[in-house]
């Protein structure tokens, strides 16, 4: 892909970031930090690139401790998220 | 004409075949759902959900489309990752969240330092070569902008990490000079930046540029976070969450990624508008909590002076319990403190038993009632605090005057009065919860003794209309609860 094709995607991407966070309850502002958290770990592609790639052992065991260290973004990152969201309840009706 | 022809079309010319970007863009546009179900907390469940699942494409497609050698290997890295990630997950308790979500920041910057720095070692792997076998201009600023960032990200995190999780002082550490180190150090990034770029000689691995911009990165983050306080570490976290964002941004452009550049763009934009916020809260420009050292000299304000034998109001638990059995409206106003004493269970059990009385109780929170963004919502969720009770300070300020009880349980500096009135006030023109126009404010605290976060006297304890609480949060909390039963 061309730069200019690849920044548009970027500069529409942070307009649509721009609105949606806005969109955001206060109320959730933790489990948004969390769950940004959680998906900036998508650098996992990165990682697994330059693991999954032959040429270089060096490159090879830096993609991989990239690779640990995203896994535990990803999985420790959705699951916290999972956590708190589940705790948020509304008042209960008495029936 | 039909899709997989127009597809086809596309695949002859990309290196990249047509289904994988696809594919990708389909997983940005899962995290764009992700956050765009955080709108509501009906809604939020089925939004984490989106993101696993846009994770998940990402991931799977990367592994098909890649040489499957190292497979095992990688399948370790990320089920030993995995594991641990989920049992920090399960473990963490909530009033720790603020350290957990900067130690994750920490990981997203030296992943990302990582992969810039394995495309810097191979980027034949990554399609970065030019037809002389030299490392492409415009790729060689994106690693070293992502390398740059993740890095800052990395140290800065650990820093914020120390000082939330008190492994370190809150207190700034103030350098001499220490914006002209900073200032100089970005100034020397950004030159060895356009060297590295224009450097005709090296390929892969070959310039030592790129090391020395990355450990001047390190030192940077390192230096940035030193000298904020305590008080400015819900602005830090937030900014270290942009700062994570702009790196995978940066290394998407490097690996021409949709799903890593719509992410990378999103989390930019949510740590940016959190930070956005958090100032806002606390009255201050971003600049000056970057510069740093608000909070180290107990802070100034008209009204210094030896506020210690001033009089005061004091009540006690059954005082407390009748005031508020008799209240049509309570207003509750939770702040750090409630957390720090474990108070928020009993807390709810209060509620519980007014509202049997027919008391109507509210919750008002103001934006920095916590140690980072939402995190006093999420305490009071855990306590089993239904949300539609929870307030935020503009839709509730309002109420405090037709309320007969305003109850502060563990806040003091967003109450303060002063913030309103006195110019020479460290907090004036921060917006502040009005609780002194309710009937009767009860204000629990410790001792009168010691002033709030940010170091400045309350007014609000020495008003006729204030009766002082004087005791450990949770006991006087469960005092009132055996008065009210």
């Amino acid at each position: 892909m061309d730069f200019i094709s690849i920044l548009s995607i970027f500069v529409l991407a942070c307009f649509v970031g721009y609105y949606v966070v806005w969109s955001v309850t206060p109320a959730l502002h933790t489990p948004l930090m969390a769950v940004t958290n959680a998906i900036s770990s998508v650098i996992i592609v990165g990682a697994l690139i330059a693991a999954a790639a032959a040429g270089s052992p060096l490159a090879k065991w830096l993609g991989l401790a990239a690779v640990a260290l995203a896994s535990v973004n990803i999985f420790g990152g959705f699951s916290v998220t999972q956590r708190m969201l589940a705790m948020y309840k509304k008042k209960e009706r008495k029936g | 004409m039909t899709l997989p022809l127009l597809l086809a079309a596309g695949g002859a010319a990309a290196a990249t075949p047509d289904w994988v970007r696809l594919a990708y863009l389909v997983a940005g546009i899962c995290f764009v759902l992700a956050l765009r179900g955080l709108s509501s907390p009906a809604s939020s469940r089925r939004g984490n959900a989106y993101g696993m699942a846009g994770m998940g494409i990402a991931v799977v497609t990367t592994l098909v489309t890649h040489d499957l050698a190292s497979l095992p290997e990688i399948l370790v890295a990320i089920l030993l990752g995995g594991a641990i990630g989920l049992t920090v997950a399960r473990r963490i308790a909530m009033t720790a969240m603020p350290q957990l979500v900067a130690a994750f920041h920490s990981l997203v910057g030296l992943a990302a330092v990582l992969v810039a720095a394995a495309a810097f070692v191979n980027p034949g792997a990554f399609g970065l070569l030019d037809a002389g076998g030299q490392i492409l201009t415009v790729s060689r600023i994106e690693m070293a902008l992502g390398a740059a960032i993740g890095a800052i990200t990395f140290s800065g995190s650990v820093i914020a990490f120390a000082k939330l999780n008190g492994s370190m002082s809150g207190a700034p550490i103030l350098l001499p000079a220490r914006h002209l180190i900073n200032l100089g150090t970005i100034a020397a990034i950004i030159a060895m930046t356009i060297a590295f770029a224009l450097s005709g000689a090296g390929g892969a691995g070959e310039s030592p540029l790129f090391w020395i911009i990355l450990v001047a990165a390190f030192a940077v983050g390192f230096l940035l976070i030193i000298p904020i306080g305590g008080a400015d570490m819900p602005v830090v976290v937030s900014m270290l969450n942009s700062y994570s964002g702009w790196a995978a941004a940066a290394m998407g452009f490097t690996l021409g990624n949709t799903a890593m550049i719509i992410t990378g763009a999103l989390v930019g934009a949510s740590g940016a508008i959190l930070s956005y916020i958090m100032c806002r809260a606390m009255n201050r420009s971003f600049i000056s909590v970057i510069a740093g050292g608000f909070g180290q000299d107990g802070g100034g304000g008209g009204d210094k002076g030896p506020a210690l034998d001033r009089p005061y109001k004091a009540g006690s638990a059954d005082d407390a319990a009748f005031l508020l059995g008799q209240a049509d409206k309570v207003i509750i106003v939770p702040g750090y403190g409630m957390a720090v004493a474990q108070a928020q269970h009993v807390l709810r059990e209060m509620t519980d038993l007014l509202k049997g009385k027919g008391v109507e109780v509210k919750f008002a929170i103001h934006p920095v009632a916590g140690r980072m963004p939402g995190h006093m919502n999420v305490l009071l969720a855990e306590a089993n605090v239904p949300y539609d009770e929870v307030f935020e300070l503009e839709d509730i300020n309002s109420e405090f005057a037709q309320a007969d009880v305003a109850f502060v349980i563990g806040a003091n500096d967003v109450t303060n009065p002063a913030a309103k009135t006195d110019k020479s006030s460290p907090i004036y023109g921060m917006p502040v919860l009005d609780v002194e126009k309710a009937r009767t404010t009860l204000f629990i605290k410790r001792s009168m003794g010691g002033a709030g976060y940010a170091g400045v006297e309350n007014e609000l304890f020495y008003k006729d209309k204030t009766m002082m609480l004087l005791a450990d949060a949770k006991k006087m909390v469960e005092e009132i609860v055996k008065a009210l039963d």
